[in-house]
């Protein structure tokens, strides 16, 4: 194709853009909102994945040992529980370390007597690999010789796998959902181009066109409304993603998830976007003008 | 050449347009093509331009079989002939002279080559003054001209005109006539459908009669063509 051609495709498809001003505003206004929904789904889950990671490397099971161990035989518990499957370390908290710690943590507004004997016991902290498995290695944990009691902490955990799958599973149905919506709306957009140029479409077969010469204008409609959708879009989400992130870090409850910054995801965020709108546009021109061809 | 064998053609709703017509019209030659209306001529110009297949028979078209001919072989049958229409079919929104670089350029014509055809081709249909004007300026003989303009613009071997004076007053439609032969003379075979018998026979050429879509007659002249009809 000659670069003649190349100008030529680019300035019909610009015409038919700005010929149905209406028409493209509405089109390119869907597909920006298709792609915030989209975008922001996935920016969820992804967050929540990140979230998910961090909290894993965090989270403890604490196993408590039984108090009458000497040191050898509770040394050799340590060495059965990282053996145990999902558990990727274990650290050792003697129970004057974890007297002293307690005791930071609660100045002054204890009594010592009301304590659970088990803050004199001596414990390990038990990391696992993965969270979904937390309360199956709780309980193989706990099979061990010489654990007399496991601490988990389930909730948490299980908040956020749940915030995890979910996320997930609608980003997907939506990304779906979403896609066709925005084809559709692209397709009826450049119909009505064709519809428009019907007269010339005739011309051009009439004066032997091929079908691949009359179809790149309105691919290059298409192309154009779903490069513009995705730039808006993508400068949308980041002004989303900003101010969602920054009333996040200022706000008192939320304060602990840690939002990934914007930054370090643009170059995927903006991949993604771009991609989307280029299938979308082409994909849509390409539905539209099929009825027209081969006749 | 054209060449049709036994063309039947029925359309989807039942309709017998053409019952077996046989004809052919060598390179170089100017052939009317006369009937009344509904006698199957409009349907005899979309065998040949490919917009339609025949129900039966078979058409040669400048080297293409029209029954076998690929969807990608199309565009150059087409670009072998060049089609005027009784209602100008211009493009109202461009000029004259883009009405014909967009046809020279739907072939992938260059820029170079669109700058010394278009005012050649104006020339020859005594436009070159009028290459800036829209098509609602222009007169329904000036348009007709600019039609035709644009049916030779990519220099097809065929021209065929389906009632391309059937808009036209009688002088126009005689200038119309005049610059076909004018066309047919430079080497272009020309095939002009019409029912304009006084019109037919200035010409002294080759006419064609259909009839309820049978031919009826052929030879020189609108009477031969009609009293071999009345033979029938
Ligand atoms: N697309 C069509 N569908 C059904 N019947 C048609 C179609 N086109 C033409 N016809 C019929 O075929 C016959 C021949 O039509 P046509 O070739 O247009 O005649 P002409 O051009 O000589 O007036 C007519 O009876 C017409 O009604
Ligand atoms: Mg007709």
């Amino acid at each position: 194709m000659s670069r003649h051609n190349l100008a030529y495709f680019a300035r019909e498809g610009l015409g038919n853009l700005f010929s149905h001003g209406f028409m493209s505003f509405a089109a390119i206004g869907i597909t920006v909102a298709c792609l915030l929904v989209m975008g922001t789904f996935s920016l969820v889950a992804y967050n929540a994945e990140i979230q998910l990671e961090r909290l894993e490397s965090d989270y403890e099971i604490l196993a408590f040992v039984d108090e009458t161990y000497d040191a050898s035989q509770v040394q050799a518990v340590g060495k059965e529980l990282v053996k145990l499957p999902n558990v990727k370390s274990c650290q050792f908290i003697s129970r004057e370390e974890a007297t002293k710690s307690f005791e930071e943590k609660h100045e002054g507004d204890y009594m010592l007597q009301d304590l659970d004997v088990s803050i004199f016991r001596d414990r390990f902290a038990v990391y696992v690999n993965d969270l979904n498995q937390v309360r199956k290695t709780a309980s193989t944990i706990h099979t061990v010789e010489g654990v007399v009691k496991v601490r988990v902490d389930e909730d948490i955990a299980s908040g956020f796998i749940m915030l995890r799958n979910v996320a997930g599973v609608v980003c997907i149905a939506l990304i779906a959902i979403l896609l066709v919506v925005s084809i559709f709306i692209i397709s009826n957009t450049i119909r009505l181009t064709t519809f428009d140029r019907r007269d010339e479409i005739a011309i051009m077969k009439m004066v032997g066109a091929t079908d691949g010469f009359i179809r790149w204008p309105f691919v290059y409609e298409g192309f154009m409304l779903g490069l513009l959708s995705a730039v808006i879009a993508f400068g949308l989400q980041w002004l989303l993603y900003e101010s969602v992130a920054k009333s996040i870090d200022v706000s008192d409850t939320l304060q602990i998830l840690d939002v990934v910054p914007f930054g370090s995801i643009w170059k995927p965020v903006a991949a993604f976007f771009g991609g989307v709108g280029l299938l979308v546009g082409v994909g849509g021109s390409l539905t539209a003008i099929r009825k027209f061809l081969h006749v | 050449m054209i060449r049709l064998t036994n063309v039947q053609k029925q359309y989807e709703n039942g309709t017998h347009a053409l019952r077996g017509i046989s004809l052919s019209i060598e390179d170089g030659e100017f052939v009317f093509l006369v009937g009344p209306s509904g006698s199957g001529k409009s349907t005899i110009i979309k065998l040949l331009t490919g917009e339609i297949v025949p129900t039966e028979g078979r058409i040669m078209v400048n080297g293409f079989s029209m029954t076998k001919i690929s969807n990608r072989q199309i565009p150059l049958l087409r670009r072998s002939v060049g089609v005027i229409f009784q209602d100008f079919r211009l493009i109202e929104r461009k000029t004259v002279y883009e009405n014909l670089s967009f046809a020279m350029r739907a072939v992938g014509a260059s820029g170079k080559a669109i700058k010394t055809r278009i005012p050649y081709v104006l020339d020859l249909v005594g436009l070159a003054e009028k290459a800036d004007r829209y098509p609602s300026e222009l007169s329904g003989g000036e348009q007709q001209r600019v039609a035709i303009a644009r049916a030779l613009i990519n220099n097809p071997s065929t021209i065929i005109a389906d009632e391309p004076t059937g808009n036209l007053d009688p002088t126009r439609s005689l200038e119309i006539m005049l610059l076909l032969d004018r066309i047919n003379q430079l080497g272009t075979t020309v095939v002009v459908v019409t029912h304009e018998q006084a019109l037919v026979n200035k010409f002294g050429k080759r006419v064609i009669s259909l009839e309820q879509g049978s031919i009826t007659g052929d030879g020189i002249g609108y009477d031969n063509g009609v009293k071999a009809n009345e033979q029938t």
